[in-house]
C-alpha cells in the first residue's frame, strides 16, 4: 500500500517526459495526430474527386427533383400580382393580373422563354404548352389594354379559373409536383389525389420493376445454390477448373452476354430452330421469347447468376464437413442432414447473395431495354426515357431519387448482414 | 461429396449422379451463351443462326467476313479508338489516386472511416442509370458533358471502389515492421513506398487496375448520357447496332471481347496466385 502511494506521488511530481523534455502523453497525442492526418491527406485527393464527379451529380439530381425555379423567373410580375387572388373562386383574376402577364410575357417572347414555360406548366396541366404559344404568337400585335378581354380572346384557356390555379400552385421555388407524378398522383382543387386509373403507369412500373427483380433473385438463387454446394464440396482441382465456367461469364461484357440472348433467343434464332429440329415445335409454332418478359429474365438471371454463387460458395466454403457427418453418425438421413444442419449454415450466404443480386437487377437498364420489348422494361428505362427523349428532366430526377432510396435502404441492411469490409472480388 | 461411398444405396447413387446432371446443366447455362457466339461469328451469310452449309461442316458455310468488316468499317474503328483512347486514361487516373486512398484508408487511425469508406465505394452500389443522370445533369451545367474528359473522369469515378477493395485486400496482410524497418535504415517516406510497399502491394494494384480497366471498357449507360457522338465507343456501338439494325459484325465483336476477357482472367488468376505466395498464405 505505502509502496504504491509513493510511486503515484512521485509520478504526479515528476510526469514522464520524452527525451527532448515533452510530456510523453502531449507527445503520444502529437504522434497519433500526425498520423490521423497523414492517412487524411492520403484520402483526400480521391474524397475530392469522388465528391466532386460523382456525389455533387447526384446531389444535383435530389436538388432537380424538386427545383421549379422557372415560373417565377419567367413570369415574375404575374406570379406577385397572382398572391391577392383567391384560387377558391370560381373568377378568373382582376385586370391588374393581365397586366402583369402581358408585361411578363412581352419580355418572354422576346428572350423565346414563354415555349419552354409552356412545357413545363404542361407536365401538371394538359394544353398549357399549346396555350402559351398561341399566347406568345398574339402577343405582338395586342396593343394597349386592357388585357383581360385580349387575352380570354387570343386564347379562352385563359378565361378558365383552372388554368390560374395551376400557375399559382407552381409559382413556388420548389415543388413537390415531380414527386407526386412520380407516384401517379395530382394536385388539384381538391388536394393530392391520384390519377385517373388510365393514366396511371408509374406505380405499377416499380411493382413490376420489383416483381421481376424478385422473380429473378429467385431463380438466381434456384440455380446458383446447386452450382455452389458443388464447387464448395468438390477437391480443390476440380472446383478451381469448374470455377472458371463461372468466372467467364462473371468476367464477359454485359454487352456481348446480352447480343448472345438475342442471337439465341429470337424466333429465327439457334434454340427455336433446335426445338423444331427436334420436332417439339413445328415451323409455324416459332416460340416467342425475346421483347417480351420472358426474355428478360432468362437474360438478367444469366448475367447476375455469378453474383449469386460467389458469396453463397464462400460461406459455403467455411461450413465444415464434420457437421454433416456428426448429424449423419447421430441417425439423421441425408435429407434432414442437409436442411436441419447444412442448409441453415448457408443462410448468411443466401441473405448476401440475394439482396446484392435484387440490388443490381432492381436498377438495370442496358438488357432490359434490349430484351424486354415493351412488357419486359423497367423503371430504368423510363427514367432514361425522360431524360433523352421527353425532356422532363424533373420527372426523370424524382422517379430516380425514389430508386436511389430503395437501393440505399436495401444497401442498409446489406451492410448489416454483410458488412462493408467484407465485399470480395473475384 | 466428393465420391460416393461403396455402401451406398440405390437412392443415394442415383441422387449422386442426379445432382450431377443438374449441375453440368446449369454449367451449360453459364457458358453456352458466351461460346456459342464464337462459330456463329464465322458465319458466311448474314444469319444469326447454324446454316446448313455449317452444320454440314463445309468451309464454304464458314467465312471472316464479318471480322474484315469490324477492321474496315469506320464506325467501328472509330469506336475501337474511342474505347482504346477511353479506358486507359480513366484506369490511370482511377488506379493512382485509389491506391493512395487504400493506403490511408488501412492505417490503424482513420478518423470517420466508415462514413468515407460509404462515400468511397458509393459509386459501385448506386445504380447506373441513377449515377448517370446526375452525371448528365451536373456535367451539362459545367459544360463537361459531350466532352473527352467528361466521360473519362466519370468512368474513373466508376472504377475507384474496385481498386479501393482489391488493394485495401492486399494491405490486411501487410507486414507494418517493413515500413518501420526501411525507415530505420534512412530511407524517406516515398522511397519506402516505393521500394518495399509498393512491390508488395502490386498484384492487388494491378488487379484493382484491371477491375477499373474492364469497368470503363465494357461501360455503356454512363457513356450513354455523359458522351456525345464523338466519345462513340465500342460497347456504345454494339448498343446501338443491337437496338437498331442488328448485324452479324456484332458477333465478331462480341468474340474478340470474349477472347479479351479469357486474357484478363488468366493475368487476375497468375495475380492471385503470386500475391497469395508472396503473402505466404499457401506454400510453394
Amino acid at each position: 500500500m505505502a509502496a504504491i502511494s509513493e510511486v503515484r506521488s512521485a509520478s504526479a511530481a515528476e510526469v514522464m517526459t520524452t527525451a527532448d523534455g515533452m510530456p510523453l502523453k502531449r507527445s503520444l497525442q502529437r504522434a497519433l495526430r500526425r498520423e490521423k492526418m497523414r492517412s487524411l491527406m492520403l484520402i483526400a485527393p480521391l474524397l475530392a474527386f469522388i465528391l466532386l464527379t460523382f456525389i455533387l451529380p447526384i446531389a444535383d439530381m435530389l436538388f432537380r427533383s424538386v427545383e421549379n425555379g422557372i415560373v417565377q423567373e419567367t413570369i415574375p410580375r404575374t406570379v406577385v400580382a397572382l398572391q391577392d387572388w383567391d384560387p377558391a373562386s370560381d373568377q378568373i383574376p382582376g385586370e391588374q393580373v393581365f397586366e402583369a402577364l402581358h408585361a411578363d410575357l412581352v419580355e418572354a417572347v422576346k428572350a423565346k422563354v414563354h415555349t419552354k414555360l409552356g412545357v413545363r406548366l404542361n407536365y401538371e396541366k394538359p394544353g398549357m404548352s399549346g396555350l402559351f404559344r398561341t399566347t406568345g404568337r398574339a402577343i405582338p400585335r395586342m396593343g394597349e389594354g386592357p388585357y383581360q378581354e385580349k387575352f380570354v380572346e387570343a386564347a379562352k384557356d385563359w378565361g378558365d379559373p383552372e388554368t390560374w390555379r395551376t400557375i399559382r400552385r407552381y409559382a413556388p421555388q420548389y415543388t413537390p409536383g415531380y414527386f407526386l407524378a412520380a407516384v401517379d398522383s395530382e394536385w388539384t382543387h381538391n388536394g393530392i389525389e391520384f390519377r385517373p386509373e388510365s393514366e396511371r403507369i408509374y406505380l405499377f412500373l416499380f411493382a413490376r420493376t420489383a416483381w421481376m427483380s424478385l422473380l429473378i433473385t429467385a431463380s438466381c438463387l434456384l440455380l446458383g445454390y446447386p452450382i455452389a454446394y458443388l464447387l464448395a464440396n468438390l477437391p480443390m482441382r476440380t472446383s478451381n477448373l469448374l470455377m472458371i465456367l463461372v468466372l467467364l461469364p462473371f468476367w464477359t461484357s454485359l454487352l456481348v452476354r446480352t447480343s448472345a440472348w438475342k442471337v439465341l433467343l429470337q424466333q429465327q434464332g439457334v434454340i427455336n430452330d433446335l426445338l423444331v429440329w427436334v420436332g417439339l415445335i413445328d415451323n409455324a409454332g416459332r416460340l416467342v421469347m425475346i421483347n417480351n418478359v420472358t426474355g428478360t429474365i432468362i437474360a438478367m438471371t444469366h448475367i447476375l447468376l455469378p453474383f449469386m454463387i460467389l458469396p453463397l460458395y464462400s460461406v459455403m466454403k467455411t461450413i465444415s464437413p464434420s457437421y454433416v457427418r456428426a448429424a449423419k453418425s447421430l441417425g439423421a438421413n441425408d435429407w434432414t442432414a442437409f436442411w436441419r444442419v447444412y442448409f441453415p449454415n448457408t443462410v448468411p450466404g443466401i441473405g448476401a447473395g440475394a439482396i446484392l443480386v435484387f440490388i443490381l437487377a432492381i436498377g438495370y437498364y442496358i438488357t432490359p431495354e434490349l430484351v424486354g420489348g415493351t412488357s419486359g422494361v423497367f423503371i430504368s428505362n423510363r427514367i432514361a426515357y425522360h431524360i433523352s427523349s421527353s425532356l422532363n428532366w424533373g420527372l426523370a430526377a424524382a422517379l430516380g431519387v425514389i430508386l436511389l432510396g430503395v437501393v440505399m435502404v436495401l444497401f442498409y441492411v446489406y451492410d448489416k448482414v454483410v458488412g462493408l469490409d467484407n465485399v470480395k472480388l473475384g | 461429396m466428393s465420391a460416393l461411398p461403396p455402401y451406398a444405396s440405390a437412392g443415394q447413387r442415383a441422387w449422386f449422379y442426379g445432382f450431377r446432371v443438374i449441375c453440368g446443366l446449369i454449367f451449360f447455362f453459364l457458358i453456352f451463351p458466351i461460346l456459342v457466339i464464337i462459330p456463329l461469328s464465322f458465319n458466311a451469310e448474314n444469319f444469326f443462326t447454324f446454316t446448313p452449309k455449317m452444320l454440314a461442316l463445309d468451309p464454304e458455310g464458314y467465312s471472316l467476313k464479318h471480322y474484315r468488316d469490324f477492321f474496315t468499317n469506320p464506325d467501328w474503328q472509330q469506336a475501337l479508338w474511342n474505347s482504346v483512347t477511353i479506358a486507359p486514361v480513366a484506369t490511370l487516373v482511377a488506379t493512382a489516386i485509389g491506391t493512395l486512398a487504400a493506403i490511408g484508408l488501412s492505417q490503424s487511425h482513420v478518423p470517420f472511416r466508415s462514413a468515407i469508406m460509404a462515400i468511397l465505394i458509393s459509386p459501385m452500389i448506386v445504380p447506373l442509370i441513377i449515377s448517370a443522370a446526375g452525371m448528365y445533369f451536373f456535367y451539362s451545367r459545367i459544360g463537361l458533358q459531350g466532352t473527352y474528359w467528361g466521360v473519362v473522369l466519370a468512368h474513373a469515378a466508376l472504377g475507384t471502389p474496385f481498386v479501393i477493395i482489391t488493394v485495401t485486400a492486399t494491405l490486411v496482410g501487410f507486414d507494418r515492421s517493413l515500413t518501420r524497418a526501411s525507415a530505420s535504415l534512412g530511407a524517406d517516406p516515398v522511397r519506402t513506398f516505393f521500394k518495399v510497399q509498393m512491390p508488395l502491394i502490386m498484384p492487388g494494384v494491378i488487379s484493382g487496375a484491371l477491375f477499373a480497366f474492364i469497368t470503363s471498357f465494357d461501360e455503356v449507360v454512363v457513356v450513354l448520357f455523359v458522351g456525345s457522338a464523338s466519345q462513340k465507343t465500342l460497347p456504345w456501338q454494339m448498343f446501338t447496332g443491337l437496338r437498331e439494325q442488328i448485324s452479324p459484325t456484332i458477333l465478331a465483336v462480341a468474340s474478340i471481347m470474349v477472347a479479351l476477357s479469357i486474357l484478363l482472367l488468366a493475368t487476375l488468376e497468375i495475380l492471385r496466385r503470386r500475391s497469395e505466395k508472396l503473402r505466404g498464405l499457401t506454400p510453394g
